[in-house]
């Protein structure tokens, strides 16, 4: 019996032991070298001097460039989530609210871009809006333009491009929520005397918000992290972050440099999770694997 | 208009603009325009058959076929194998161990690509094939396990119990119980990790060693020319691999599972 018991004691250790141990091997400890290389200094021969330098967090932290750069790639993020949370409410709505039949082919409407390559998703956009595209061709045979104008590589398109990627994730995560909602409780507020718009604002809205929050962490930090939408979709002046550290750490083979300036994404995006767990937990983001 | 119909609008509205595009790319992968974009000028498969004679796209294709299937080999088992110790176990630092299993999908991918890279060629380890392996492997096993543990928490523990109940040793009761009704969790699993590899592009660009390209790297590449016909081929010949191997996959459960309960009718019945 005293063996049966050490053997569930010991059984789920020696289950979780490869996971742990390749998170650990090839996750945790890569993340606290990059924390120590980031004080390391890359000499012109291309060497790396061991030491503590602050050379690397002050050029990160104490540069324009890299400031502007910061702060245009929060600018993206915060549009395209706004965005998201906007458009991706009302379908969420309907879905949760749709009579079964439906529901099941709309659910699984909203999965299938999740199956759809991302690089695919993004250079779409390019057949609707370049000159050759859709839309213009469009316009041209209408008369509405008399040549093709340039709509993409701008701001704009890169935030449509992040919206059109990351709404599937918003509106799984709101649906999520708003399918929990016991439908009696609206009912009940109807029935002392709500109009419909009253319950939805009172009862439906504030229980749906820890999806919406669920939705929009995923959304903010997926978009603030993008490195290939801006490169497909946005000019030359459109670089977010993700391109400064690409290019610091494969173009100009500056590692130490590479590593402070992913840290910063990386605390910055780490302290929105942080507060986020605190308030809401970890649950309710595993919950839209369901 | 009532409220309701104008909320079915907008949702038709938004599935269509999730849609549109794509379906512009199959579309335009079967137009015979030479240069790729509109107008429409007929039904031609000489995109597709431009493909199949690129040899670099061919080898891209390979490439992320071998990493997909590598990928999901080993992130379905070490997840499958995770997600049972979270579901059947409480153990002290459950919390933490959760956290930290998730933890590669809260880490912006740029940022896990940097660290993973870095830290192996500190190691002096170059840039291979086996890095991609790993950093695919990370990158996917929080969703294997998330997708497993989803699913194994409906499967009653009543049936093993009846099992060892029975005299069956707990590994017999795992091959012959736990894991013929755990197969539909860890096919999702793999499916799972499958896609996700096979659609990565932000860590394979960081961590593919030079001239090796899988299909989103070598999608990417093409389009820094300009876009091309061939690239809507190849979006196309995408779409349908990624979207129709699940569709295909469930409905082959669907027919499996059928198939059982009506075996397992006729010999309740027999009995």
């Amino acid at each position: 019996m005293a063996a049966d018991i050490a053997g569930t004691r010991r059984a789920p250790w020696i289950l979780l032991s490869p996971s742990l141990a390749t998170v650990g091997l090839l996750l945790i400890i890569p993340m606290l070298f990059i924390v120590v290389y980031s004080f390391w200094l890359r000499t012109a021969t291309g060497a790396d001097q061991v030491g503590f330098y602050l050379d690397n967090w002050i050029e990160v932290l104490g540069d324009r460039f890299y400031r502007d750069i910061l702060f245009q790639t929060f600018a993206i993020a915060f549009y395209t989530t706004v965005i998201c949370a906007l458009v991706g409410y009302i379908p969420a709505y309907f879905v949760a609210n749709t009579p079964m039949k439906s529901k099941a082919f709309l659910l699984l409407m909203l999965m299938l871009p999740f199956w759809i390559s991302y690089i695919i998703r993004t250079m779409s956009w390019i057949n609707i809006l370049g000159t050759s595209g859709a839309l213009n061709t469009v316009m041209l045979s209408l008369g509405i333009i008399n040549e093709p104008i340039q709509m993409l590589y701008n701001q704009t398109t890169v935030v449509l491009g992040l919206v059109h990627y990351l709404l599937p994730f918003m509106i799984l995560n709101v649906y999520v929520s708003l399918d929990g909602i016991d439908k009696n409780l609206t009912e009940a507020a109807q029935s002392l005397g709500c109009t419909g718009f009253q319950a939805f604002r009172e009862v439906t809205l504030p229980l749906s918000l820890p999806g919406l929050a669920a939705g929009s962490l995923l959304c903010f930090v997926l978009a603030a992290g993008t490195y290939i939408t801006p490169i497909v979709l946005g000019g030359p002046r459109d670089a977010m972050f993700a391109n400064l550290v690409f290019e610091a750490i494969v173009t100009q083979l500056n590692w130490p440099l590479g590593s402070a300036l992913s840290l910063v994404l990386l605390a910055l995006l780490g302290a929105l999770v942080v507060i986020y767990t605190r308030y809401l937990g970890i649950d309710q983001i595993a919950k839209s694997f369901k | 208009m009532s409220g309701w119909s104008m909320i079915r609008i907008a949702t038709i509205l938004v599935y269509l603009f999730l849609f549109a595009p794509v379906a512009v790319v199959i579309l335009l992968a079967f137009n015979a325009n030479q240069f790729g974009g509109f107008p429409i000028e007929g039904f031609s498969l000489r995109w597709f058959e431009a493909l199949w004679n690129n040899d670099a796209i061919v080898r891209a294709f390979k490439t992320s076929l071998l990493l997909g299937f590598l990928t999901s080999a080993v992130s379905t088992t070490l997840g499958t194998l995770a997600a049972l110790a979270m579901v059947r176990y409480d153990f002290p630092g459950k919390r933490t161990i959760s956290t930290l299993l998730v933890a590669p999908i809260l880490i912006p991918e740029v940022v896990l690509a940097v660290a993973l890279l870095l830290f192996l060629q500190a190691l002096s380890m170059p840039k291979s094939f086996g890095l991609l392996l790993m950093g695919h492997v990370v990158f996917t096993l929080p969703f294997v396990v998330l997708v497993v543990q989803a699913r194994l928490v409906s499967i009653r523990r009543d049936v093993e119990e009846a099992a060892m109940s029975l005299g069956a040793t707990p590994i017999q009761t795992f091959f012959e119980i736990t894991l013929p009704l755990m197969m539909p969790a860890v096919m999702a699993g793999m499916l799972f990790s499958f896609t996700i590899s096979f659609d990565d592009i932000t860590g394979t660009l960081f961590w593919k060693p030079g001239g090796v390209e899988t299909v989103p790297t070598q999608i990417f590449a093409m389009l820094r020319n300009s876009i091309s016909p061939e690239i809507n081929a190849l979006g196309a010949v995408m779409v349908i691999f990624t979207v129709a191997l699940p569709l295909v996959a469930a409905s082959i459960a669907r027919v499996m599972a059928m198939r059982k309960l009506r075996a397992s009718n006729r010999k309740t019945q027999i009995a």
